[in-house]
């Protein structure tokens, strides 16, 4: 595949951490807003004029320093690395809609922070999403965490404090006790970092020390939430609903995930695991999460927290996908990537409107709200309906993938899997619909004039449910970026 | 001129150390300009003379054109040309970022203080500069002998903590002069270069054994290398906050650069890897003084004694990557070097701009400075993450080499050591950046950007600081450069 | 028995140095009052000293002074110089810079111990350590 060389990569990183200073120094609010949408703007633009020559059958690779021998700080957008970006670039131009909408109505303190931090995040994400080795992914991985911080204890009271202190230690213990180490002995055993088709690792090391590894990666990118490291994403859910919706929802999790596929196809390598015969833990592990997340969050009461170990059972699906080290399994675990993004962020951003309209954080509080505001609640049960993987939304398409994946695999199991986790989707979603918009008797339990969020709020919510639905009829650019990278990935 | 940088680098420093003496007499306000002009000059000439390095490989200064053995001279390699840059930079930032510290907390002794700090500085260059072994140990001395004058400037526990210190640091530099004196018997020469042509032949020597085995333990206890850490703590927590960002972030570093100084001219690789069959051993000890300097500074209830032993683990980790054996542990090591230099720097010096404003340095004091000093805390977020090593920031890539250098020894223990202490000062550090950035606990919710006091520390001790916080991430991206033009070339050879 | 006699007296500079040092070092470790210990201190630089001054000395050499080679081309030619006559001068020569070392030190100790008792009005150090506690 033929390189070009340009700055853009960098740029995109960049273009969000210049814009700091400018926030900072921003007088007042809308000032600061306007440069936040400058600098959101700005981002989608440089990822989206990056499209094209991807399509084509480019590669676009920036080097900035070299640190250690073989090793440089380099960006390398390719089409795995084009989709998510594209996804979390997209949606954050949505969310800074959404955040002025939000932070203005509860009239929350330090909200430069907030959004320099925000800004801060995005570099980061994008980072990962173009790094060209296992050095600058992890770079951008910690900057994310340390970035991510201070948004997800933004309240600073006990409950911000101890959340906090559970996020770190396990996203910053896993990243420095198992992904160090583990990037260390492949750097040792094999004289690079740089992903490549094939994997690195290939031919290096044996079985045990290559399963050692798996593990280590596996688990140590916590960010991705794979049981049993998964339980500092409830605890995040203290942030404040944008955080939640982009962080939470897309960027951190999804930079785990992405993460994890990078390493298993860029580090490892499917023929790799084939030959090792790795697959079945992958699926095994992530089978489990996506099992034992969907039962939690079927007791859960609290409307973000179901969110998010819906979340975790979710990311759960992109591994799985890729476990699955067939063509057509990789592209559902791929594109799976955007759609849950897209339905994700829905989800959560009607829970914060909802908090922001009522004050109620519970769904058993929230029986009749669908009168009272219909237009959110419409967005819920369509993106319910995508994270269900139910037609008409874009999870259908993934999801149909994994199946396809699964049977090409030869996985039974991973189809009964499929199966029973939609049926709990549909479990846990259904009802929330069911009892806002046709249980009548608890209508009282609202103040009176209570009625839908801001305008700020109402329309990212709007936009993101209609592009899940959208994306079923026309999943490009993000199924075609699957596709060439599972292309490139298999040689065939 | 150029020929006498080496020289200048000393000299210089040395004679205003007289001058701002007389002046503290005659007008205090001149001590301080004379003192950064000084330090200015040593700072001008050591880059110069790393630039000379880099063309001329070492650059040899015979003091009074006596040619060695027989006269002292100064030799410049790869190896001191970074470590005197290190030094003399160090030294300047903090000169200037202290300047209102000193005014407020000893305006009286200003040019004592500032005497004493010209010939600290002068010591250590002294020390990195010169090629004679027994020029070393006089140099050693000036730096020692300042440096107890200069902690005992400090607060109520400081004399007794500096007498502590005074103790042992005589011991540990009467044994590095013991330890000379048997390699004087056995070599006839104290040049350094001279020391280590004439050694290959008496490798199995007792004498030489017994040289080595004191000269090292003496230079372990300047360094504070677990067990032998006891006077550091105490020593560096009382300090006056000017002191402490000088003295921790050089003296033990200068000390760890006479190590293996020590290892790879005098005692020649061959025979510290080969001959000698302790490197191993040493490297556990390594590991059990990083291990234990983590797990005390787990204890501390206040800041700086929490830095203190952060740095003995640091020690830890510069004599185990020194120790391992390879040329990735040796590069780490000296890598660190400079790296720890800085972050320690970074961190002492927010010490001081809390002192400045706080007047004490305990977690109880740190409530709320997030708030009140968001550009000072925002250096010391810096700091610890270089500290705990993550990238970009300098910290983690010397890391980087220790753990593969590490790997490479297939020294297992000194990796999880490593991974450990990140981890703990992952802890120690969130712990500080919890207390100042929650506490006094408020309730926020439905108050709109409500006016934070910012109550900074003055902008002369805010930009010598952000200009240190801003060097950590820039000297961890230019990691590659350095290593490959300048440490690469500061291992002999035969360390593969 | 009848060999280590021999040995020790043949190398007594050395016994007499580590005698010394270890009465240094005892006295720095194990006594309580701050200026006995300084007093320990300066036993064991002194003893450092004293072995350095040993190491140059020979029996029957005298001063580093050559005789005869004032002027006279033909007497430095006929007396030729025997090492072995004349005592090495270097270690003293450097003694005299650790002597100024360790009496530098030995000041800075004193000045510490008055500041010391000065604060405290005890130099006995679990008295000290005591009322640091009582703080």
């Amino acid at each position: 595949m033929e390189t070009i060389t340009s700055i853009k990569p960098l740029l995109a990183v960049l273009v969000s951490l210049c814009v700091v200073p400018l926030l900072m120094s921003s007088r007042s609010p809308n000032v600061r807003e306007a440069w936040t949408f400058v600098a959101a703007s700005a981002k989608f633009l440089i990822v989206a004029s990056m499209l094209p020559v991807v399509f084509n059958g480019f590669e676009i690779v920036y080097t900035v320093a070299e640190v250690i021998p073989g090793v440089a700080i380099k960006f390398r957008v390719d089409a795995l690395g084009m989709l998510f970006a594209l996804v979390s670039s997209s949606l954050w131009i949505v969310t800074s809609v959404y955040s002025i909408g939000y932070m203005r109505g509860l009239k929350e303190h330090s909200q430069t922070r907030y959004f320099c931090f925000f800004a801060l995040a995005l570099s980061a994400t994008i980072g990962v999403a173009f790094s060209a080795n296992l050095l600058t992914l992890y770079l951008f991985y910690e900057m994310l965490s340390f970035a991510t911080y201070p948004l997800v204890t933004h309240h600073q009271d006990e409950e911000a404090r101890s959340s906090g202190r559970k996020y770190l230690l396990y996203i910053v213990g896993t990243s420095i006790g198992f992904v160090l180490p583990a990037m260390l002995i492949s750097y040792n055993l094999s004289g690079t970092l740089e992903f490549s088709r094939q994997g690195f690792l290939a031919g290096t090391g044996s079985r045990g020390l290559t399963g050692v590894l798996l593990v280590l990666i596996v688990f140590g990118f916590a960010k991705a939430a794979i049981m049993p490291f998964h339980s500092w994403l409830p605890a995040a859910m203290v942030a404040p609903t944008p955080v939640s919706a982009l962080l939470h929802a897309v960027a951190v999790v999804k930079v785990g995930v992405f993460s994890v596929v990078r390493v298993l196809t860029g580090v490892f390598g499917i023929n790799l695991l084939i030959s090792f015969d790795f697959g079945p833990f992958i699926i095994f592990v992530a089978s489990a999460t996506i099992l034992v997340g969907s039962f939690i969050a079927l007791s859960q009461d609290n409307l973000k927290r179901l969110l998010a170990f819906s979340t975790i059972a979710q990311l759960s699906y992109i591994v799985l996908g890729v476990g699955l080290l067939s063509p057509q399994g990789m592209t559902g675990g791929m594109v799976h990537i955007a759609m849950h993004a897209f339905g994700k962020i829905t989800l959560f951003f009607c829970a914060g409107a909802i908090f922001v309209a009522t004050g109620k954080r519970n769904i058993s509080e929230m029986i009749g709200i669908g009168r009272r505001m219909p237009v959110t609640m419409t967005a819920f049960f369509i993106a319910s309906l995508s994270i269900t993987g139910l037609p008409p939304c874009g999870g259908f398409i993934s999801k149909w993938y994994l199946v396809l994946g699964s049977l090409q695999a030869h996985q039974m199991p991973v189809l009964f899997v499929l199966l029973v986790s939609s049926l709990l989707n549909a479990a846990y979603f259904m009802p929330i619909v069911y009892k806002a918009f046709f249980c009548t008797p608890q209508e009282a339990m609202f103040e009176k004039g209570v009625k839908e969020a801001p305008a700020f709020c109402v329309v990212p919510l709007v936009i993101t449910a209609l592009i899940s639905m959208v994306l079923l009829f026309y999943p490009q650019p993000f199924f075609g970026l699957a596709d060439m990278m599972v292309k490139s990935i298999t040689g065939g | 001129m150029s020929q006498h940088y080496p020289a200048l680098l000393v000299i210089v420093p040395l004679l205003s150390a007289f001058l701002i003496s007389a002046a503290g007499w005659l007008n205090k306000r001149l001590c301080f300009p004379i003192a950064v002009a000084a330090l200015s000059v040593a700072c001008f000439s050591s880059v110069l003379l790393l630039f000379q390095v880099l063309d001329e490989k070492v650059v040899l200064y015979k003091l009074g054109g006596w040619s060695p053995p027989w006269g002292i001279a100064y030799s410049v390699d790869y190896l001191n040309g970074l470590v005197l840059v290190v030094v003399s930079v160090v030294a300047l930032l903090n000169l200037i970022a202290t300047q209102r510290n000193v005014e407020q907390e000893f305006s009286e002794k200003i040019g004592a203080f500032y005497t004493l700090y010209i010939l600290f500085v002068t010591g250590l260059l002294g020390i990195v500069v010169t090629g004679d072994a027994f020029n070393l140990y006089v140099l050693l001395e000036i730096a020692s002998l300042t440096g107890y004058g200069l902690i005992a400037m400090g607060e109520n526990r400081a004399p007794l903590a500096t007498l502590n210190y005074l103790y042992m640091g005589t011991i540990g530099a009467s044994f590095y002069l013991l330890g000379i004196g048997y390699l004087y018997i056995v070599t006839g020469s104290l040049n350094m270069a001279d020391i280590s042509a004439i050694l290959p032949s008496l490798y199995h020597s007792k004498t030489v054994l017994a040289a080595f085995v004191i000269c090292i333990v003496g230079v372990w206890l300047k360094m504070a290398f677990f067990p032998l850490h006891a006077w550091l703590p105490n020593a560096y927590t009382y300090a006056p906050s000017a002191v402490s960002s000088l003295i921790a972030p050089l003296m033990t570093k200068v000390i760890i650069y006479v190590m293996i100084r020590l290892m790879l001219t005098v005692f020649t690789p061959k025979y510290i890897f080969s001959t000698l069959n302790v490197s191993d051993s040493i490297v556990w000890i390594a590991v059990i003084a990083i291990v234990m300097g983590a797990i005390l500074a787990l204890g501390q209830r206040n800041l700086k004694k929490m830095l203190a032993y952060i740095i003995v683990a640091e020690v830890g980790y510069m004599v185990g990557g020194a120790w391992l054996g390879n040329r990735a542990g040796m590069t780490g090591a000296i890598l660190h070097i400079a790296n720890d230099a800085l972050m320690t720097l970074c961190v002492f010096l927010v010490v001081g701009n809390i002192v400045y404003k706080v007047k004490g340095y305990a977690f109880e004091d740190l409530k709320g400075l997030f708030r009140k000093m968001p550009f000072t805390m925002g250096a010391f977020v810096v700091g610890a993450m270089s500290i705990i090593g993550v990238p970009p920031t300098c910290g983690f890539f010397s890391k980087w080499y220790l753990i593969s250098g590490a790997i490479q020894a297939g020294h297992y223990g000194f990796m999880v050591a490593l991974l450990f202490s990140s981890l703990v000062n992952v802890i120690l550090f969130f712990r500080v950046i919890e207390i100042s950035y929650y506490e006094p606990f408020e309730n926020h919710h439905g108050q709109e950007s409500h006016p934070g006091k910012i109550a900074e520390a003055p902008l002369t001790m805010l930009v010598p600081l952000l200009i240190v916080a801003a060097g950590l991430v820039v000297v961890g991206v230019y990691t590659g450069d350095i290593v490959n033009h300048i440490i690469e070339f500061a291992i002999p050879k035969g360390i593969v | 028995m009848s060999d280590l006699i021999p040995f020790i007296v043949a190398k007594y500079n050395y016994w007499i140095y580590i005698t010394l040092m270890m009465i240094g070092l005892y006295a720095m470790i194990a006594k309580n009052n701050l200026v006995k210990k300084i007093v320990g201190m300066n036993i064991f630089q002194t003893a450092i000293i004293l072995f350095y001054v040993s190491i140059g000395a020979k029996k029957g050499a005298t001063i580093p002074i050559i005789e005869h080679a004032h002027g006279d081309a033909h007497g430095a030619v006929s007396h030729t110089i025997e090492i072995a006559h004349y005592i090495n001068p270097l270690p003293h020569v450097l003694m005299l810079t650790a002597i100024v070392v360790s009496v530098a030190t030995l000041g800075v100790a004193l000045a510490l111990a008055i500041k010391v008792y000065n604060r405290h009005k005890t130099l006995e150090e679990d008295e000290i350590i005591d009322q640091i506690k009582g703080i």
